[in-house]
């Protein structure tokens, strides 16, 4: 464990490490995207009640699944940052929070989409939409206050307090927002409350959730691979590297 | 161990052990907090004017129909006080971080979430507790039921005193940013949207003659948690703050 | 046993930049180090380390022997540090801002103490004045009324000699060089050129 930390202390064995790990994740989620969303649009059965309309779930719940669990990492990696001192969990962090807020962006675009079909409108204040969008100031917020900061190391530190205030706040939003949605309760259907799926419905959804997992993980790794060059510019080792790409 | 230090001291300046006194440190710091406050009366005045403008803007805005305007009072109220408590949030650290007194709070050889906490108490003493004295006087005027007066008053104390801890942290998050004033909203609204929510809730649970114990005991739950939690979080951020 | 701080490969980086590196410090009872280098160098980094303020450094700090981080308590109960800003509340008389530092440290105090110790610096018939009416120059009066106030063995004292007129200067160093001699230690930054002191240390920064 404790050689484990020592080691992530260093951008250097991070960055050839992630270059072993990267090419594993991006082949893994083009695949599984590829063929989820195929499957998914294509061939998966339609909805008895709602059509086709349905299949906005193959990009809306992975979307929001992703938005929450990056939200989540944000703010292990700030945690990591803060007791460690490790650099390379701040840069992830730097790098995931506005992988994150796009997540969130998606999430909700897909819902809106979802419900002009189903409730005749862009937007219901539906429970899992509108935790959505309060994920979505709480990601502009980290992002936000990261960047006012004119020294970067307390810009990082102030964005991990942040993050993990918020990590802990997030169920706490949640369950109020469902219990606040449960007590007026304006729309019939919700967006996740849909009639039980047959298994060639579950199949390409189980696909893609994966499918975004690895792409986050794939994306995260290759932007902290560029944030920790532009980090360390200045050190030795990228100096050389540079050297040998020319 | 300690001791010994102060014992073996040849010189004339003895070296001292930590000699406790947080009950001490505790009061002076909610008196200087209180007289400081109290010794600039606008700005304890300030929120409760903030309130009841924005209160007074809705009728005008939206329709003087007092059925309509009973409807949404509830809501209406609670999401001014709260605006009017976050009004005040930006000041709580920011004469301390200016003139340098909060530096010597981070070094004060006491735990310093005691003593944000202290601070904490009073900027809710002179801001939530008027807020919801002040609540049930603009409730009449956005005629709100009857029955529903008490239940606003009290939920509101309760509520602000979260308000003021979780903008705590905001607040010493931002101290350090020369305009941190709206960031610290973007921040801090967010996470008041629970509160807000059982908040409200219980208004109307009022209204409506349904049970409010329930509302009332989770609003008590998020404070206790805040009580909990958000001193530390206000420690951990004065001290980045301090180091800008 | 007298104080020691002492500091092992000091180095502290802001934002990819190494303000310091590779600093070894011995600092004991009886001296007056004097922090110096140009603009830009650290010099208020360090002192702020070496104050227990920022924690984000690289290398060891000893207080005593012990680790910093495991006796700061006991570091803090013994140090003085008056920064940039003199912490001094403006809508507070002096008296009130000096009965609050001598609360944060965990004692009542008495009036007629802080009295004397504002009489010290030169500030009787001021005492119920709200300090924002004196002088930027009383104002650090105020503040250094502290160091006779609270017995403290180390004093950090970051740039003391601002705003402060040529007798209250030579009467400042006076009590620095007294303090050094009666076993207490300073720690200071200053433009100043600190002539009467016999027992100076300079640690060249930058």
């Amino acid at each position: 464990m404790w050689a484990f930390i020592n080691k992530l202390r260093s951008p250097k064995w991070f960055y050839a490490i992630s270059a072993k790990l990267q090419p594993l994740f991006w082949v893994a989620a083009t695949l599984l995207l590829g063929v989820g969303t195929v499957w998914g649009l294509a061939f998966a059965p339609e909805d008895y009640q709602q059509g086709n309309s349905f299949r906005i779930i193959y990009v809306h719940v992975p979307a929001a699944f992703l938005a929450q669990s990056i939200f989540v990492s944000m703010a292990v990696s700030g945690l990591v940052f803060m007791v460690w001192k490790i650099k390379v969990a701040d840069m992830a962090a730097t790098v995931m929070a506005p992988l994150g807020a796009a997540m969130t962006f998606v999430a909700l675009f897909s819902g809106a989409v979802w419900g002009v079909p189903t409730w005749g409108t862009w937007w219901m204040w539906d429970a899992r939409l509108t935790s959505m969008l309060i994920l979505l100031f709480l990601y502009l917020g980290v992002i936000a206050l990261r960047g006012a900061f004119s020294s970067r190391d307390s810009g990082s530190r102030a964005a991990s307090v942040l993050a993990m205030v918020g990590v802990i706040n997030i169920p706490i939003i949640k369950y109020s927002v469902d219990w606040w949605y449960t007590l007026h309760q304006p729309a019939t259907f919700t967006i996740t409350g849909r009639a039980a799926m047959t298994m060639d419905m579950w199949a390409p959804l189980l696909m893609m959730v994966v499918g975004f997992y690895c792409f986050f993980i794939a994306l995260t790794l290759t932007r902290t691979r560029s944030e920790i060059l532009r980090r360390e510019a200045n050190k030795r080792w990228v100096r050389e590297l540079a050297e040998e790409a020319n | 161990m300690q001791r010994s230090h102060a014992q073996l001291s040849t010189s004339a300046v003895a070296m001292h052990a930590p000699q406790g006194g947080l009950l001490v440190a505790i009061k002076a710091t909610l008196k200087r907090d209180l007289t400081l406050m109290l010794r600039r009366r606008g700005e304890v005045l300030n929120p409760l004017v903030f309130f009841a403008l924005v209160i007074t803007l809705f009728p005008i805005g939206i329709s003087p129909d007092p059925e309509l305007l009973s409807a949404i009072a509830p809501g209406l109220l609670w999401v001014a006080a709260l605006l009017a408590a976050l009004l005040s949030l930006d000041s709580l650290f920011r004469s301390d971080y200016d003139d340098g007194s909060l530096e010597q709070l981070l070094l004060a050889p006491q735990p310093l979430a005691a003593l944000g906490l202290a601070k904490v108490s009073v900027h809710w003493l002179l801001t939530g507790l008027p807020l919801a004295l002040m609540a049930p006087l603009l409730g009449i005027m956005l005629s709100l039921p009857a029955g529903s007066y008490a239940v606003l008053a009290i939920s509101l104390a309760l509520g602000t005193a979260s308000l003021s801890l979780i903008g705590a942290i905001g607040a010493a998050l931002t101290v350090g940013l020369a305009r941190g004033g709206v960031l610290l909203s973007l921040l801090v609204l967010p996470l008041y949207i629970p509160v807000l929510i059982f908040g409200a809730g219980a208004v109307q649970a009022a209204i409506f003659g349904e049970g409010i114990a329930a509302h009332l005991a989770i609003l008590g739950a998020l404070l206790a948690l805040a009580l909990m939690l958000a001193p530390w979080a206000i420690a951990a951020s004065l001290r980045i703050s301090i180091n800008g | 046993m007298s104080l020691c701080l002492q500091a092992r490969q000091l180095a502290c980086e802001r934002d990819d930049r190494w303000l310091f590196e590779g600093l070894d410090l011995d600092i004991q009872s009886g001296e007056i180090v004097r922090i110096e280098g140009p603009n830009g160098s650290g010099k208020t980094t360090l002192l702020k380390i070496l104050s227990g303020q920022l924690t984000d450094y690289r290398g060891e700090l000893y207080w005593n022997g012990e680790p910093m981080r495991q006796t700061r308590e006991h570091f803090l109960a013994n140090l003085l540090y008056l920064g940039h800003a003199p912490g001094v509340k403006a809508g507070l008389s002096p008296l009130e801002n000096l009965a609050w530092y001598q609360a944060l440290s965990g004692e009542e105090g008495s009036e007629s103490a802080r009295e004397a110790a504002l009489a010290g610096v030169g500030l009787s018939g001021f005492e119920d004045i709200p300090a924002g009416q004196l002088s930027a120059g009383q104002q650090r009066r105020v503040a250094l009324a502290r160091l006779t106030l609270t017995q403290r063995a180390l004093w950090v004292l970051d740039e003391p000699f601002t705003a402060i007129d040529r007798q209250g200067v030579a009467a400042l160093e006076a009590q620095l060089v007294a303090h050094a001699q009666s076993g207490g230690c300073v720690i200071v930054t200053t433009h100043h050129a600190l002539t009467e002191s016999p027992v100076l240390r300079r640690i060249q920064l930058g």
